[in-house]
């Protein structure tokens, strides 16, 4: 495409057709001031900061607004442009405080900064300021200081264009003009926190963080956010070794310049009172504290004595899909040195089937900046807005161009984007629908049904569907969290790697966690005989182990199966636990080892494009708390294993990322497909369970962040079932009820009229339903 | 929530617009359901939103953006006075004064009988006109001296 040649400052600049003055100069390089403006959002240009001077223009005109021509002569710091820029920050200030020295943005404030430059030395209105009444709109955004708002609408913006709901709005005009939330509602989309760093001013700030620190003290200190499988490049802001705030790193490839609420205000949950800060030791049914010599002997002793007396596999090792690299990465090592290859991190699967014809380590099947380059796409069993919000915020960023996004999954919550078809069927079944496509797409395409689906009949629906998928040139079936946590996982993963397949497409895992790559990349998985996690956990009915190492897990809530997992490490001799957190494991083990979270260890999250991020501690380790890298090397070394003699924890990521090479290691092929059996559905006499993972109950860390548990997300789940089912159960709306699955649990009944038939929607991940047991099971509703 | 009529009002003027842009349609929307109720209580908002198919804030910011949206109930006359700068040149705070002095209320009150609410308003497009005051959003009344005043106040106060 022909560019456009102009001249800012007099210097020449090209850029592309349709590009404003304002990205010319910023490929210059050159400043022109502005608030309204940002690269992500549209335009508005309603601060006028940015007025700069245009040739033969007779007026000065906003940079941000005003189309690149040809030839065009701009200037931006000319007598003009400034007198403008001048006068628009006076009137700007007019209605706005000039208290900064007690306003929370103060000193980190595009306001405040640009005042500098552009404002005058004292203010000549002297009549009375308007004064705008400040909000409540929820535990993470504080609107306290709505006086201070100008009026840019970035926040509007950002909630109707990024986050795909728009929860703010600005009422009324002119001097009456204020930005509220429709009345009396909070603002509870799960990327809100990015309206904090894209105010300009200190009218929306971080509730958790207001008034605890001025931005001059704070120390900042990149990492990697440890929850999502997206791995959010983060700024860490630390105060006397306390983390005090979280904000984004820009990463285009990464997170863009965002990141989700849940990476932004987890970091309470570090500062939390629950945080384990000696080694502990059960002694009966109290708990004692010792020192660390002693519990580390003992540790090594006592593993040591159960492989001695019953051999390697009486042991087994489960670790955190959140746990860094190096930590999983050590402690299969230490459970292979013991010669058990009893070893997993996928702690919420139910079937590992596939485990046995993998071709390499499961991914995202493509870089996720690569996802702007797709034209049709089909998103398998996830929870897309709650489970990656960053990813379902590209994808909504896509489907505005046309992109058809197609749905096929057990809930239809709002997506707040474009869905072209989608089909929500029962978990149960979720693999014959999805055959049902594959049928559908082999027709439409005309190509070969493949056998394994050749038995299924083609409906409207599936019809559909293929005609979206089999129209576009660059196709991606992408499986989510809640298709890999499916009883069926491998089934679906064979479909899912057959319709790419005939569709020449992408195929890959959104991810569950922050390491659910990085877990295999470690071989923290059983590689032979080894049980995985489900049969560790007791899901097939194996028996238990005689002693456990736990590392970062939760197994209460963590697991598939939380009633399993309690009775299995119930009736193990010897449960060692590596934890930051004391509640998360107390119930369990017999001596707790603190354990450091990400913020105090050194480490590597393989995200789900395969992407290592090595991060650094940003604080020390709390009181006597250790990286979990370095408890897990002085354990190898106190069993007398070999191989345990790393400096740091980069040693380990070197080594083991020299011996593979992790970019052609990534590969979703299945070796074999007839994995494939469809049998009929089995009517059941109760409800299929299907089990979310609630973005703010999901791991341990984020179970314990005081605000976003206060979050509309963090309500405590529902037995969700359709209009119906309800009334077939003679229950109501607001009722609350016993549910019976393999043990009970009380809950309030709420009705979702978009569940399928057959269903009830209880939450996984929450002490109230983990008495209930599999996330995936029957269900049934007695009335208390 | 709005009668079977107003929906079918509401319809036609859903129609208006390319199937995927019915949000165009809200001014019309909000229009017809005060019509109905006279007024837009924060639930009326809401049904408009859910039935266009758009954020409630956005309908809450038509409805506060044009001062024709009644927020509150009003009585049974509105008169909206124009008090923008042109208007006020020519005698419209004069013209709001004696109106507030003959109701006994001032801006945004209604009297105590419920007959009459008075508004500020903003430019109505007649400043060649002024004073003018608008009835109920549909009559309009120009070079409103105090006599004038005073006959509508009196008209109007016999319909009521």
């Amino acid at each position: 495409m022909a560019m456009l040649t102009l001249e800012i400052d007099g210097k020449s600049v090209e850029v592309p057709h349709g590009a404003t003055v304002m990205e010319a100069a910023n490929k210059l390089g050159v400043f022109v001031p502005h608030f309204c403006y940002h690269k992500k959002l549209s335009i508005a240009a309603n601060c006028r900061m940015c007025l700069v001077q245009v040739e033969k223009a007779p007026k000065a005109m906003p940079a941000c607004a005003t189309p690149a021509t040809d030839g065009m002569k701009v200037w931006t710091q000319s007598e003009p442009a400034v007198k403008a820029q001048k006068s628009v920050m006076e009137f700007l200030l007019i209605n706005h405080p000039l208290d900064c020295p007690i306003c929370d943005q103060g000193g980190e404030c595009q306001l405040q900064d640009l005042a500098v430059g552009y404002g005058g030395s004292a203010s000549r209105y002297a009549e009375p300021k308007r004064v705008v009444f400040h909000k409540n709109i929820g535990p993470l955004v504080s609107a306290e200081e709505m006086t201070r708002c100008i009026q840019c609408t970035r926040c509007v913006r950002f909630g109707q264009e990024v986050a795909g709901v728009m929860e703010l709005g600005m009422i009324n005009r002119g001097e009456h003009a204020e930005i509220v939330s429709f009345v009396g509602k909070t603002v509870d989309s799960e990327l809100s926190g990015n309206m904090i760093d894209i105010c300009p001013v200190g009218a929306l700030t971080s509730k958790p963080f207001r008034y605890s620190a001025r931005t001059w003290e704070l120390t900042r200190r990149k990492s990697i956010a440890p929850h999502d499988s997206l791995g959010s490049n983060l700024v860490v802001q630390v105060k006397h070794d306390k983390v005090l705030r979280v904000v984004p790193l820009e990463n285009e490839a990464v997170n863009e310049c965002w990141i989700s609420d849940k990476d932004r205000f987890s970091y309470e949950g570090l500062n939390s009172a629950d945080r384990l800060t000696k080694p502990m030791i059960k002694d009966g049914a109290q708990w004692r504290e010792i020192d660390w010599p002693q519990a580390l002997e003992l540790a090594g002793r006592r593993l040591g004595e159960i492989r001695n007396a019953a051999g390697g596999d009486a042991i087994g090792t489960l670790v955190s899909p959140h746990a860094t690299l190096e930590e999983m990465s050590l402690a299969q090592k230490l459970a292979r040195g013991l010669g058990s290859d009893n070893v997993d991190f996928r702690l919420r699967r139910a079937d590992f089937a596939a485990d046995s014809q993998r071709a390499g380590i499961p991914w995202l099947g493509m870089n996720i900046a690569d996802i702007g380059a797709l034209d049709r796409v089909l998103v398998v069993g996830s929870f897309l807005r709650k489970d990656h919000p960053l990813i379902a915020s590209r994808l909504r960023q896509v489907t505005k161009r046309g992109v058809q996004l197609n749905i096929l999954h057990s809930t239809d919550d709002d997506l707040l984007m474009n869905v072209t078809t989608k089909s929500i069927v029962a978990p149960s079944e979720l693999p014959s629908a999805l055959a049902r496509i594959v049928k559908a797409v082999a027709e439409a395409k005309g190509a070969a049904v493949p056998q394994s689906v050749s038995a299924v009949t083609v409906d409207d629906a599936s019809r559909a569907m293929a005609a979206s998928l089999a129209s576009g040139k660059a196709a991606a079936v992408l499986l989510g969290n809640f298709a890999e946590q499916h009883p069926q996982a491998s089934v679906l993963q064979a479909l899912g790697q057959q319709l790419s397949g005939l569709l020449a497409g992408e195929f890959g895992f959104l991810g569950e966690a922050a390491n659910s790559v990085g877990g295999y990349v470690a071989n923290c998985v059983p590689s032979g005989k080894g049980l995985n996690a489900g049969a560790m956990l007791g899901l097939d009915g194996t028996a238990a182990r005689k002693a456990y190492i736990l590392v970062g897990v939760e197994p209460g809530l963590d697991s598939n199966d939380p009633v399993r997992a309690r009775s299995v490490l119930a009736a193990a001799d010897f449960v060692v636990a590596l934890t930051p957190f004391r509640s998360a494991v107390t119930d369990h083990a017999d001596l707790l080892l603190p354990s450091a979270p990400f913020t105090e260890t050194s480490g590597t999250f393989v995200n789900c494009e395969g992407r290592a991020q090595s991060f650094n501690a940003v604080v020390k380790s709390l009181d006597e708390s250790r990286p979990a890298w370095k408890i897990l090397r002085v354990l190898g070394n106190q069993l007398g294993l070999s191989g345990f003699d790393y400096d740091s924890s980069e040693a380990i990521r070197d080594e083991l990322l020299a011996s593979m090479s992790l970019p052609e290691s990534l590969n979703n092929s299945l070796s074999a497909t007839d994995i494939v059996q469809l049998g009929s559905t089995t009517q059941l006499a109760g409800l299929q369970r299907i089990a979310d993972v609630p973005i703010y109950f999901a791991d341990p860390l984020v179970r314990r962040a005081e605000s976003l548990q206060k979050a509309a997300d963090a309500k405590a789940p529902k037995l969700w079932l359709s209009a119906g089912d309800a009334q077939k159960a003679g229950v109501a709306a607001g009722q609350r009820v016993k549910v019976r699955q393999s043990g009970e649990a009380e809950l309030e009944v709420a009705i979702d009229a978009k569940l399928p038939a057959g269903c009830a929607r209880v939450a996984a991940g929450h002490s109230s339903t983990a008495s209930l047991g599999a996330m995936s099971g029957e269900l049934s509703v007695v009335k208390a | 929530m709005l009668s079977a009529e107003s929906l079918k009002r509401i319809d036609r003027e859903i129609a208006k617009y390319p199937a995927d842009q019915k949000q165009s349609a809200v001014m019309g929307a909000l229009v017809i359901a005060q019509d109905e109720k006279g007024w837009l209580a924060t639930e009326t908002m809401d049904f408009v939103a859910q039935y266009l198919g758009m954020a409630p804030v956005a309908v809450y910011e038509v409805a506060t953006f044009y001062n024709m949206y009644n927020l509150e109930p009003t009585g049974k006359f509105k008169l909206t006075i124009c008090t923008c700068l042109p208007c006020g040149l020519q005698g419209s705070l004069d013209a709001a004064d004696h109106l507030k002095e003959r109701l006994g209320i001032g801006f945004n009150e209604t009297t105590a009988d419920g007959r009459f609410t008075l508004k500020e308003g903003e430019c109505m497009g007649a400043c060649s006109m002024a004073p003018v005051v608008l009835v109920n959003n549909r009559r309009m009344c120009d070079y409103m001296s105090n006599d004038k005043l005073d006959a509508l106040v009196d008209e109007l106060g016999k319909k009521a």
